[in-house]
């Protein structure tokens, strides 16, 4: 789960890290009563939506007048901000941040993740802040500096001060940056965070380190236990056929094709769209019901792939382990019917009770093409969508 | 021969008497694994299908003599029922929970190691061993004593495998799903370096998806380690980049841990690359030539 610059920015001062005096705001009044009570005569105000590259694509500006927020704040809440990061439909605006403006020197790049093949959390510092950090480590590896943190031990101060050394800061910047690495470690285990960016991170006219960006993710598995940081949640910023299908304990991600995909398992269901790929047709979507896979699962199943237009066949791709296939059989047909769908639907069934599965369906009033391996399959369903 | 498990394996459950812990221990039981106690706390004492209940992991250890356990707990209690496990001298630890926090994983993982622990999953369909043992929720039916070791970090697509090596004839020494969340307790090399000290096992089948580089560490490996026969397949070539796909591990970050660079990583190596699921069975026969 992502939270936005503001919210981020809410949690580090909670955590002692030093982050520019900011109000989030909903309209453009608002936001010129925010810089009045924040004081000075220039501030930069931010769209904010759950995506980089707002900088380039208009979503940031320093500003020195009542005229010149409202015009920003009028032109962009409420519509889309559309950055390199989005799809060619961009993300909401709804809230837009008015900040202190900061006097910069130098900037810097400080971020942390989970690094797979250590296990460990692994904080990154650059040099080179303020562009993409994936460029960075692709052209130029040794440019990006490294802490590995134990997990039994957790952070120590020295692994900040290495850092800092490494980065060329002086003077009381080595103590400040040291503080703001061990404020994030703290924020990183006490909130399961799965990522921290903050590109970037600055040094000031004052020769102060600060965040002047702020980008965090949390880990969903672990919103049980951050409740607080769960209400942060803006589902404006998300898939809205991801969230529906997620409340019914579905997976379900939207691609660009035609065949709509309904499969047990992610990996098979991954396989699944990969077979279609292969056999000259386009996959609409990846759609994992689960093992449970019950009439009910199936039903919101068909509902969610039908809600995309662009579907012109549904191929159904069940392995059944613990539940039997002719149960699902039966989950099929009723959703086939209380949904109503006209696109034609293909199933494979394999495993437990695959046969009579396969004969429920035949015996059934509805039309639905039962297959008779995987490949057939997947060649039938790219055939009723019109493929090749 | 074969991995890990055996037929005088002993084995219990923790969230034994749970709908999940239930269900699968029965099934476990039914396939002729030597389940011999489960755990449950508060209900120590008790019987559950026809076996003794405990109330710590260390009771059952003390009274079975139990070198295994298998999780079924909720995610929130998955990271203190591993760490009990261990601390109990509960050797291999299989853990099936899915949406284990990603930090109490890397607390876990450190631990076990350290302790000499070997940990499967967690989000994982468990291990078998056909004919012996089988521990974890996979159909025990579609498997056959045999040649073939599997190791995968998805459910259904070991199951894709092993059906296809069952119907060709092969069987399998053991399956092995090691899961599809970022911090597993075991990776491919692990498992794959066993498959190639059993004599059992004669070919490999390894399945792995996007996200992460755990197929090219595999592919490192293989190069130098493994002398055996190796089949690879990769789910996720269609998968966008950005999107977690289904499993927590799932997902192509930053550019990183696509399908293409897998598949490229495990044929530099030597590894038989299949595109199409559906192929394993049959690309496994010709390159074996059984």
């Amino acid at each position: 789960m992502n939270l936005h610059e503001y919210q981020a920015k809410q949690l580090f001062a909670e955590y002692g890290l030093p982050v520019s005096q900011g109000i989030a705001v909903d309209t453009a009044e608002e936001a010129v009563a925010a810089a009045k009570e924040i004081g000075g005569d220039k501030w930069v105000i931010k769209a904010q939506v759950h995506a980089g590259g707002r900088g380039k694509a208009g979503g940031v500006k320093l500003v020195s007048s009542d005229d010149e927020i409202r015009e920003f704040a009028n032109r962009l809440v409420g519509t889309n901000l559309v950055t390199f990061q989005t799809d060619e439909k961009g993300q909401p605006v709804s809230k837009i941040y008015v900040e202190t403006c900061t006097d910069i020197e130098r900037e810097l790049y400080l971020g942390a993740v989970i690094d797979r093949s250590t296990q460990r959390v692994t904080f990154m510092a650059s040099t080179e802040g303020g562009v993409e950090i994936e460029k960075v480590a692709e052209e130029t590896p040794e440019k990006i500096l490294r802490a590995t943190i134990d997990p039994m031990t957790g952070a120590s101060p020295y692994q900040g001060r290495d850092i800092a050394f490494q980065l060329g800061l002086q003077g009381k910047q080595i103590n400040q940056f040291a503080n703001v690495f061990m404020g994030l470690a703290r924020l990183f285990d006490e909130c399961d965070i799965a990522l921290i960016e903050i590109n970037p991170l600055v040094v000031t006219a004052d020769g102060d380190i600060h965040c002047l960006d702020a980008k965090l993710s949390i880990d969903g598995n672990a919103l049980y236990r951050q409740k607080s940081i769960g209400k942060m949640r803006d589902h404006s910023q998300e898939d809205e056929r991801e969230n529906q299908a997620s409340e019914f304990n579905l997976n379900y991600v939207a691609l660009e094709g035609n065949i709509g995909c309904m499969v047990n398992g992610a990996g098979l269901a991954m396989g699944t769209m990969d077979l279609v790929k292969l056999h000259g047709g386009q996959p609409a979507n990846f759609l994992d019901v689960g093992g449970g896979a019950t009439k009910e699962a199936v039903s919101e199943a068909f509902k969610i792939i039908l809600s995309d237009e662009g579907v012109k066949a549904v191929l159904i791709n069940i392995f059944g382990g613990i539940v039997r296939c002719d149960i699902i059989a039966e989950g099929i047909i009723g959703a086939v019917k209380d949904v109503g769908v006209t696109v034609p639907v293909v199933v494979r069934f394999e495993g437990n009770n695959a046969a009579l599965g396969v004969k429920t369906l035949a015996e059934s009033d509805v039309d639905i093409i039962a297959a008779t391996s995987l490949t057939d399959a997947v060649e039938q369903a790219v055939k009723a969508a019109g493929g090749e | 021969m074969s991995i890990l498990i055996d037929k005088s394996t002993k084995v219990i459950c923790q969230g034994f008497t749970g709908s999940q812990g239930t269900l699968h221990s029965e099934q476990s039981m039914a396939y002729g694994t030597k389940m011999v106690g489960g755990i449950t706390p508060g209900k120590g004492g008790q019987e559950h299908l026809g076996l003794p209940v405990f109330n710590t992991v260390r009771e059952a250890v003390e009274a079975t003599g139990a070198e295994a356990s298998v999780i079924y707990v909720p995610a929130p209690f998955a990271k203190d029922g591993m760490l009990e496990a261990a601390a109990a001298g509960i050797k291999l630890i299989v853990c099936i929970t899915e949406g284990v926090p990603t930090l109490d994983m890397l607390v876990v993982k450190a631990s076990l190691d350290a302790q000499g622990v070997r940990l499967i999953g967690p989000n994982c369909p468990g291990i078998i061993t056909p004919g012996e043992c089988k521990i974890g929720i996979m159909p025990g039916d579609i498997h056959l004593p045999g040649k073939v070791g599997i190791v995968s970090r998805s459910g259904t697509l070991t199951y894709e495998a092993v059906k296809q090596t069952t119907d060709l004839g092969f069987g399998q020494s053991s399956c092995v799903g090691i899961g599809g969340d970022p911090i597993p307790g075991s990776n491919f090399i692990d498992i794959l370096g066993m498959f190639e000290n059993d004599p059992q096992t004669e070919a490999i089948v390894m399945v792995g998806e996007i996200g992460g580089t755990a197929e090219e560490e595999a592919a490192e490996f293989i190069k130098s380690n493994v002398s055996k026969p190796v089949v690879g397949y990769i789910a996720g070539v269609t998968a966008p980049p950005g999107k977690r796909m289904g499993h927590a591990g799932a997902i192509i970050a930053g550019g990183k841990g696509t399908a293409d660079e897998k598949f490229a990583a495990l044929q530099a190596a030597g590894v038989h690359t299949v595109k199409s699921l559906a192929d394993i069975g049959k690309t496994l026969q010709e390159v074996t030539g059984w």
